[in-house]
């Protein structure tokens, strides 16, 4: 390895970090009691649910596959998917705005919206 | 292209298809699409560096599609193209600098993966925040590019190919 390389490496890990706590704070203040998620299947909206409200819903996508959207305490997760890589069953549960589960296999998002200030800032963008 | 080289095309594709097959047996997921150790890229690593960019732009597509075909569908395909595609410039421009050894040129080709299968999901699935992945993905490329780049310098001043 070269001093370089070092250079690079850390140089990459220290931005990364700095970067991850931005957009943490940033999360955090952007979430609100009226935080909900937003479903989209091939990004075209499939439904909103809010995060205060406990659900359990099978979500079929248009390839015959499907996921099951859990929220309970404020959190939502995919409980169970018959997608191959079970990527979007293996994240943790989403509670943050801005967060979101992927399922690449079936081309479905779930992504937290914080509240009421996100949507205005989502309407002026 | 002489048949030696021809050979030692073909033996590369398949080592990099074998280490795809390795890498989707591997029990690390952590929920995040695109995080991934990126074994295959010690091939493509080794073949930058011995047999030259050309032929490892050739070897590398080749191996994007056979995985596509045979482990997943040409959606998926497509995230896998992209990472490699820009994984490859990151790392054709680390290597013509001269500025880094074959580690430096590994982590710059494992974060650009990451950054470029990511991208793909943002425009593909209209979800912008997907962008809040970025510095998980590019902590995780940076990591798993200096653990490839290491093994791929030790394979590299152990082959001696004569091309
Ligand atoms: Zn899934």
């Amino acid at each position: 390895m070269k001093k370089n390389d070092l250079i690079l490496i850390f140089g990459i890990l220290i931005l990364a970090l700095f970067f991850y706590g931005g957009m943490t704070l940033w999360q955090k203040s952007h979430t609100d009691d009226s935080a909900y998620v937003e479903v989209k299947i091939d990004g075209e909206l499939y439904g909103t649910y809010p995060l205060d409200e406990d659900i359990k819903e099978r979500i079929d996508s248009p390839d015959g596959g499907y996921n099951i959207l859990v929220i309970s305490d404020g959190k939502a997760s995919i409980e169970e998917a018959d997608c191959p890589d079970k990527i979007c069953v293996n994240h943790r549960a989403i509670h943050y705005s801005g967060d979101s589960v992927v399922c690449l296999p079936h081309k479905l998002t779930v992504t937290v919206v914080g509240g009421q200030d996100s949507e205005i800032d989502a309407a002026t963008n | 292209m002489k048949t030696k080289d021809i050979a030692m095309l073909g033996l590369l594709i398949a080592l990099a298809f074998v280490l795809s097959y390795v890498e989707y047996l591997l029990p690390i997921n952590i929920g995040i699409p695109g995080a991934k150790v990126g074994l295959a890229n010690i091939v493509t690593l080794v073949a930058i560096y011995k047999i030259g960019y050309k032929r490892a732009f050739a070897l590398s597509l080749i191996r994007v599609l056979l995985v596509a075909l045979t482990f997943s569908n040409m959606a998926m395909a497509m995230y896998s193209a992209a990472g490699a595609l820009l994984s490859f410039i990151a790392m054709l421009v680390g290597k013509s600098s001269k500025k880094f050894s074959i580690t430096g040129v590994s982590v710059l080709g494992g974060v650009f993966h990451n950054i470029g299968q990511i991208m793909v999901a943002m425009v593909l699935m209209e979800t912008r925040e997907l962008v809040f992945y970025l510095p998980v993905l590019i902590a995780i490329g940076t990591i798993s590019g200096v653990v490839i780049g290491i093994l791929s310098g030790m394979i590299c001043s152990r082959i001696k190919v004569a091309f």
